[in-house]
């Protein structure tokens, strides 16, 4: 096997343990592995980053402005977004290099059912769209293939409308786009909606006040990073 | 039968029969400069959907498939990649099929499966005629005058391959512009490529004042010009990859560095990316071995310089060994032979001190024991570089300036840097990243300027190494080799 990012061949070293029963192939070397921080430990219970506090200021803001409030029950994320994950999702996503997702594979799944073990049975999965334009640019959508993986039911009822890219806006000019989405299908079923990043949380909020304006009870969301 | 022999054979050695030949007619329409011999993506052609199509129905354009298939596997028609591990399959949007895209090149651009590579099979353009293109004016020595008669003669006949191989601070690049003038005389095009950026934008303006009614451009990864579209390219090898039989005459300078020896996508877009017919310069001071076997197989032609431009041999290493260098070493310390040189045998102690080291890790806490020894007063007069070090273009221009008496570096400055007046030393020389190649331009640093035109080169080692005694073997040949002729 070679590292997925680096492209090192990765040596496994033969014990009696995985020579009995082989480990699962190894996606990335041992320093890459490494260099990605996994979140883990005390986190803000609205929006899943590292905080020693219990709702971290942004969400307190969030949740402070009446239009907004309770919008998104919470959101869940496997790993923190350091240097060396901004440079695997600008190749991933940017760059279009599909294969790159299969490195996180394991990661994402155990880290999915942990968290949505008691409310994952009868919930949806949507992944946040992209404009049709975007799509072709891109080639794949990348929320959909981390929906992918779960291997729960996952249907696009969301569309979106050709905006500039959010990764190039400053904070206050996200906060203050309008919806940029659309709902093709209701739902009255709880929602889990499936994102790369979670940075401001504006995408998925909006995503998730459209939802509930047509019906849906519960909207959570997992991403790749916050 | 034939069949698969051939394709087998393709296989291992890349044809690029693929690409359609140029067209001989010529004109000077915009398209014809900004496309001519170039290997593109769509995204990469600034053209709108019916204008394309336009181009393409009236043959300019040609597509191309981007990946080869073979029974056994496939090969990136881009960059030559052939290895089952970088490719991938992808689900794709686009044609809504599940393909191979490259992974290998897709910091350029993806290729995927389902999109062709666009070539330009309209005219060929045309190119300002000069009199006399070159405005250089200085003097060759005897020894440079010769490789250069023998590179002019050999850009103007085309067909052929020769490796120059002239020891570091020969003066290559003077020696390429007569042969440069005369092939921009008959309206060839040419490439000057070379592994590094930071060696494309030092060449730019020695080239943009030699040739001054020459159409030049550089190309390399963050450049200010993409286009390619000038008779003379300053380019990273890396940007070889969206060519193909584009120039006339190809010189490769520092064949040897890296990456252009580790990776093969960069010689297979070099071959491709000249013309059938065209010249093909290397240069270098320190040939790999796979030159070297053909150097002595005597199917390629070699130009030797052995001499410096300002006449002077070549600094010999000195082989210092060290029993306690790991142990002094570990402990962030310099050697202890080296203080005592340092202290009281060193030649000339105005010199300042290049001191190279094998790790990045050590370069920074060996800044820090060197103040504390008294070597160096403080900050502002010792400091480290290192590859991924954000100021590193500042720090090497304060050395360069003589602000700095000491630096301590890894071997990113071990070629393609110029101090006049320094002593060089090598903590550590039998760590594997000093190969023969690193040693004998890490020596080159010494002794290049006129006025001082020799220095100290030490290497401290805790035992010698093939690579330490092949080294200085070379070195010593060489100044031989210098002698007598």
């Amino acid at each position: 096997m070679y590292c997925l990012w680096c492209d090192e061949e990765i040596l496994v070293e033969v014990n009696w343990t995985n020579f009995l029963l082989p480990d699962r192939p190894k996606q990335l070397c041992e320093a890459c592995e490494k260099s990605l921080q996994r979140i883990e430990g005390a986190i803000c219970k609205l929006c899943g980053r590292p905080s020693d506090v219990e709702v971290c200021m942004d969400c307190e803001r969030w949740e402070n402005d009446a239009g907004w409030k309770g919008v998104l029950t919470f959101n869940r994320s496997v790993f923190q977004y350091n240097s060396r994950m901004k440079e695997m999702i600008a190749r991933w996503k940017y760059r279009g290099d599909y294969a790159l997702l299969e490195a996180f594979r394991e990661t994402i799944i155990k880290t999915f059912n942990q968290t949505f073990v008691q409310v994952r049975k009868d919930t949806i999965l949507v992944p946040i769209p992209l404009s049709e334009e975007r799509l072709f640019e891109r080639g794949f959508n990348q929320a959909e293939a981390l929906a992918n993986l779960t291997g729960l039911p996952c249907e696009n009822r969301l569309s979106r409308i050709h905006t500039e890219k959010q990764s190039k806006k400053t904070r206050s000019d996200r906060l203050a786009t309008t919806n940029p989405f659309k709902i093709e299908t209701k739902i009255d079923r709880p929602v889990i909606l499936i994102d790369d990043i979670y940075t401001t949380g504006i995408t998925l909020r909006h995503a998730a006040s459209l939802l509930k304006k047509h019906g849906c009870p519960k909207v959570y969301s997992f991403t790749l990073v916050r | 039968m034939l069949n698969i022999a051939s394709s087998l054979k393709s296989y291992f050695t890349p044809s690029y029969s693929w690409v359609p030949s140029s067209n001989t007619k010529q004109d000077d329409s915009i398209y014809s400069k900004q496309f001519a011999g170039k290997l593109l993506l769509r995204q990469e052609i600034p053209l709108d959907d019916p204008t394309l199509n336009e181009l393409l129905h009236n043959n300019l354009f040609t597509t191309l498939d981007s990946i080869e298939k073979y029974i056994w596997g496939h090969r990136c028609r881009r960059c030559g990649n052939k290895k089952k591990h970088l490719f991938a399959n992808i689900p794709c949007a686009r044609c809504n099929h599940t393909h191979l895209y490259c992974r290998k090149c897709i910091e350029m651009g993806r290729v995927l499966e389902c999109e062709p590579l666009y070539y330009w099979t309209g005219s060929s353009p045309t190119w300002l005629e000069q009199e006399e293109p070159c405005g250089w004016s200085g003097e060759l020595t005897r020894h440079q005058q010769v490789a250069s008669d023998r590179i002019k003669e050999m850009m103007i006949k085309g067909n052929s391959e020769l490796l120059c191989w002239a020891v570091c601070g020969a003066g290559k690049t003077e020696m390429l512009f007569d042969g440069i003038s005369a092939a921009i005389k008959l309206g060839k095009r040419v490439c000057l490529a070379t592994p590094r950026a930071d060696v494309v934008r030092e060449l730019l303006p020695r080239f943009r004042i030699a040739f001054p009614n020459t159409e030049i451009e550089a190309l390399y990864g963050g450049s200010e010009e993409k286009q390619g579209a000038a008779q003379l390219i300053i380019a990273t090898t890396h940007q070889l990859l969206r060519f193909a039989h584009a120039f006339d005459v190809m010189i490769i300078d520092e064949i040897d560095a890296f990456p252009f020896h580790a990776d093969s996508s960069l010689p297979f877009a070099a071959k491709r990316a000249v013309k059938p017919s065209a010249a093909t310069i290397y240069l270098t001071a320190t040939p790999r071995k796979q030159q070297k076997r053909r150097i002595e197989a005597k199917t390629l032609p070699t130009v030797f310089v052995p001499v410096r431009f300002h006449g002077h041999p070549l600094p010999i290493p000195k082989l210092q060994m060290s029993f306690t260098l790991n142990k002094s070493l570990n402990a962030n310390l310099p050697p202890t032979s080296f203080m005592k040189w340092y202290q009281h045998y060193r030649i000339n102690p105005n010199r300042q001190l290049l001191i190279f080291v094998a790790k990045i890790e050590l370069a920074e806490p060996l800044v820090e024991s060197l103040i504390s020894l008294h070597i160096a007063s403080g900050k502002d007069e010792i400091t480290s570089v290192h590859a991924a070090d954000p100021d590193r273009e500042i720090k090497v221009q304060q050395f360069r300036e003589q602000k700095l008496k000491l630096l301590v570096t890894t071997t990113i400055l071990e070629r393609g840097v110029t101090f006049p007046s320094v002593d060089v030393v090598v903590f550590d020389a039998g760590h594997q990243v000093f190969d023969e190649a690193a040693l004998v331009q890490i020596a080159g640093r010494a002794g290049r300027s006129p006025d001082d035109p020799t220095g100290e080169v030490i290497f401290y080692h805790s035992g010698k190494t093939d690579a330490m005694v092949e080294a200085v073997h070379s070195i010593i040949r060489m100044n031989r080799k210098g002698r007598r002729l």
